[in-house]
């Protein structure tokens, strides 16, 4: 196995929100295939640093595919060409000698570019502050084992739970739509005894957000489900439809 | 001076009983009269933002990711004691204790440690009433499993994600109070420094990571909330921000620092792959359960393990330590695996990594029982280093991990400083000189949602606060001296980047105050890091401008401090002459080579005073005094 590999990078450098943007070309040389594409960033950024240029920025924390940092689009892929794997979990080995890369922020309407890879993905707080939460107060709780849950439903409820937020689902959708982010939180919640008294309010209340913040319609596209790095079923999607129309239907939450 | 840790007088069990009846309290239409800052968003800080906020505080959330839900905590795998004693093991509020005291190698604080064990089970019922996806049993109850230090199952889990279904927990409660108009909530800042008029923590000055602006924020109490400091040596299992600054500045300000030698070096993550790593990743040391640690008996030997046959393996933790053999607890792992690599047995390529084996336990339950078991551990060191564990042994390699050592806290959790309250792993609190798995997640929650909602409360009531505002001259002098020191990190304009000093940095701290210390390496440690401090300040390359997204400035400000709290380390390394816990002088040994402590010299927190710039911080300590439990020498033959 070759253990170094070099490659060719366009990348998109954007100053700020109002810059137009433009992508640039790097190359990068003699790049060990046990690094990981981030790593492979911070070579390019100590050589740019070096010769007096500005680096390029891009978010980035725990570097162990849980944070949901970071993330960037790799020749049109959200978090490149793996399966199930953060921008970050994505080793160099999966790349050849002599191969070119671009290497694109997200692009939606709902996350403005604030410098070349990073973007403000706010609005997602923004669907949770909407009603993503068990309204319980600290110290009021019940003891924790007097609701059972069954196995099924915690398993599944914690399926939907293991999103990171990172917003791949987003980019990755030709419309724009939240809605495997906000199906997740949706389905993790609906799921659980403790999270029924407030399923319908929670369901329209968020997918209203959604809207409102500029984030497109789900057509079951299902590019969301390929590219999310956790592996989250669209079925989830299903399940929030039913959960917004019941609500939609019969609550009294209109 | 000795410190006064204001511990509750009375029986163990009823100290904090007694101390809640006794705080003063804030009345309920009072509260919205108080605004409260609250750095950082991890389960300290997340907790306690939303228990706050719940309260009727107006409450300010800071946090240096671009959302709330990002902080480090997300990353931990393992899980959450609590002393439910569900599995009928006899577990109890007193076991948890003593088992957490005794981890710690006794150099912690009785009371406090008490307190946390009587907190943990509050702590699972709020967690699963906000509807974190706790593992069950089929019959729909909470399922348990074993961690180390412990002989009974009290750790509650949710598969390998623990940290980040409680931290999303935390957060979406948070949420929900700034849905109430409670909390306000600020990512991408980065704390630069605290404010004190008359004495008291009155607000923050902080950078706007996206403009550049420095901004400032006042409040009638301060809550750091900031986590751990082991980036100081560069590669760690902690997220990339992890920093030191906001502590750090605190000092500055006067806060004592305790106990910052304690560290946690944890031994089973995948090793160093070559100079361009940034980050290590820890894999749960629930692999030791199965796997078998061993080096080659020769060294030097560079054969493929598959070619090393059973004669010419030396499985150096079942020889020494036949007892426990794999599962020695964390410290005596990580001194262990060292010692083989110094004596030039370490396998791979850079010759620093161990092997552990799984041959035997797959020949022994068949592939699909360690599968079941550990799949999700296995699948991610194969997305790592492209090895496939199942068919050739995993190497690993001890990584730096976790800081015992923090701020000092009294009993109500506030630093030297009045109206600075520290909370999480930023305190020193709980952990003595080891902490236990599955304790971190335990002592961060119960901090934020079940000790700061009563203790500031009683600091509130009991305290004249006048109105301050943020036209107040000490907030316009700390941002003139905020200003002034990214102005002189933009202005060096020299030739080393900031990650290469702090690559330098970091090795320092690893080859001489890293699992195993001694008095002439630590001297050592101390010049190098004045010479390389000193060097950093002419030599140094950041570029671009301050008032744009500059990530080389942000890591600047953090490597600096770290320059300076790397010999705060040191210096407490030295003034310890004793081993106990993570931290192991080899002048102070057992002839097993275990830690052996002194008792009568050093059963005390050792918390430092800033004395100003390039001055000896001045030493204080609090004395230790244990009346529940017996002190005694760990043994794991």
């Amino acid at each position: 196995m070759k253990k170094n590999i070099n490659l060719t990078l366009k990348v998109w450098r954007q100053a700020g929100n109002r810059d137009k943007g433009r992508l640039e070309i790097y190359s990068v040389k003699n790049i060990s295939t046990d690094m990981s594409f981030l790593e492979m960033l911070d070579v390019l950024n100590e050589e740019l640093t070096q010769a007096g240029k500005e680096p390029i920025a891009f978010d980035h924390d725990c570097r162990e595919g849980i944070c949901g940092m970071c993330g960037a689009v790799v020749n049109g892929r959200p978090h490149g060409p793996e399966r199930g794997t953060t921008l970050c979990q994505l080793h160099m080995r999966h790349f050849s000698d002599g191969d070119e890369l671009v290497i694109e922020p997200w692009r939606s309407r709902a996350f403005p570019v604030i410098k070349d890879l990073v973007v403000d993905r706010g609005s997602l707080d923004q669907i949770i502050i909407a009603g993503g939460y068990i309204s319980v107060n600290t110290g009021s709780a019940p003891e924790a084992n007097s609701v059972p849950v069954p196995q099924d439903a915690a398993d599944r409820a914690m399926d939907a739970a293991a999103c990171i937020g990172c917003g791949a689902c987003v980019a990755a959708c030709p419309n724009g739509s939240a809605m495997l982010f906000t199906a997740a939180k949706v389905s993790h919640l609906a799921l659980l005894p403790q999270g029924k008294p407030e399923a319908a309010r929670r369901a329209m209340r968020m997918v209203e957000k959604m809207d409102q913040l500029g984030f497109g319609n789900c057509s079951n596209i299902t590019e969301c489900q390929i590219e999310c790095p956790k592996e989250i079923s669209i079925s989830n999607i299903g399940r929030l439809n039913r959960e917004f129309f019941k609500a939609y239907l019969v609550s009294e939450e209109q | 001076m000795e410190l006064d840790a204001k511990i509750p007088s009375g029986p163990l069990p009823e100290k904090w009983d007694r101390h809640r009846f006794e705080l003063k309290l804030v009345n309920p239409i009072n509260k919205r009269k108080f605004d409260i800052i609250v750095v950082g968003t991890g389960l300290a800080g997340g907790s306690a933002s939303a228990t706050l906020a719940e309260l009727g505080y107006n409450v300010k959330s800071f946090c240096i990711q671009d959302s709330p839900r990002r902080a480090h905590s997300i990353a931990a795998q393992g899980g959450i004691n609590a002393a439910k004693n569900y599995t009928n093991e006899g577990d109890s509020i007193r076991r948890l204790f003593y088992d957490t005291v005794k981890g710690g190698d006794f150099r912690s604080r009785e009371a406090n440690v008490y307190r946390l064990a009587q907190i943990s089970n509050a702590i699972i019922d709020q967690c699963v009433a906000q509807g974190v996806p706790f593992a069950r049993e089929y019959g729909g109850l909470l399922a348990n499993r074993s961690f180390g230090g412990a002989q009974v199952s009290r750790t509650f889990y949710a598969r390998g994600q623990t940290g980040q279904q409680l931290l999303l927990g935390a957060y979406s409660a948070m949420m929900r109070q700034v849905a109430a108009g409670r909390v306000a909530i600020f990512p991408r800042r980065d704390m630069l420094d605290l404010v004190l008029i008359n004495g008291r923590a009155r607000g923050i000055v902080v950078r706007n990571l996206i403009t550049g602006e420095i901004e400032t924020h006042s409040a009638h109490a301060v809550v750091l909330a900031t986590g751990g400091y082991t980036n100081v040596y560069f590669l760690s299992t902690n997220a990339m921000s992890s920093n030191v600054t906001a502590a750090f500045r605190c000092y500055k300000r006067g806060a004592f620092f305790a106990n910052p030698c304690f560290t946690q070096i944890h031994p089973t993550c995948i090793p160093v792959h070559g100079t361009h790593q940034s980050k290590l990743t820890l894999m749960s040391e629930s692999l030791r359960n199965d796997g078998r640690v061993w080096v080659p008996v020769k060294a030097g030997d560079k054969r493929r393990p598959e070619e090393i046959p059973e004669t010419e393996r030396d499985y150096y933790l079942e020889r020494r330590y036949p007892t426990f053999g794999n599962l020695v607890p964390r410290d005596v792992a990580s001194r262990a695996a060292k010692a083989q690599c110094d004596a030039g047995k370490g396998v791979g390529d850079t010759g620093l990594a161990v092997f552990l084996d799984f041959k035997d336990a797959i020949r022994r339950d068949g592939r699909a029982a360690i599968e079941k078991k550990y799949g999700n551990l296995f699948q991610m060191y194969e997305k790592i280093t492209g090895e496939d564990p199942y068919q050739t042994p995993m190497m690993i390699y001890p990584a730096a991990h976790y800081a015992m050592g923090g701020l000092w806290v009294d009993y109500n959790l506030m630093s030297t400083v009045e109206g600075l309250f520290v909370l999480g792993e930023a305190n020193f609190s709980d952990h003595g000189a080891n902490r236990l798995g599955a304790s971190a997640l335990m002592q961060g929650l119960a901090d934020g949602y079940f000790v700061i909602p009563y203790t500031i409360g009683g600091y509130l009531a009991s305290t004249p606060l006048e109105a301050v505002s943020e036209t107040h001259p000490a907030f316009q002098d700390a941002v003139r001296s905020s200003q002034k020191r990214i102005d002189t990190l933009l202005s060096v304009n020299g030739r080393r980047t900031v990650d290469d000093f702090h690559r330098e940095l970091g090795r320092i701290m690893w080859d001489h105050c890293g699992m195993s210390r001694n008095n002439k390496g630590l001297e050592k440690a101390r010049e190098l890091i004045r010479a390389l401090r000193s060097e950093f300040w002419k030599n140094v390359k950041v570029p671009g401008q301050n008032e744009t997204f500059n990530q080389s400035l942000e890591r600047a400000g953090r490597v600096a401090d770290f320059m300076e709290f790397a010999e705060l380390i040191v210096l407490d390394a030295l003034a310890r002459q004793e081993s106990c816990g993570a931290h192991f002088n080899e002048a102070y040994q057992t002839p097993d080579n275990e830690a052996l402590r002194d008792d009568k010299n050093f059963c005390h927190v050792a918390a430092w005073e800033y004395s100003g710039q390039d001055r000896e911080p001045a030493f204080h300590k609090e004395l230790l005094v244990f009346e529940n439990v017996a002190l005694a020498q760990r043994s794991y033959k």
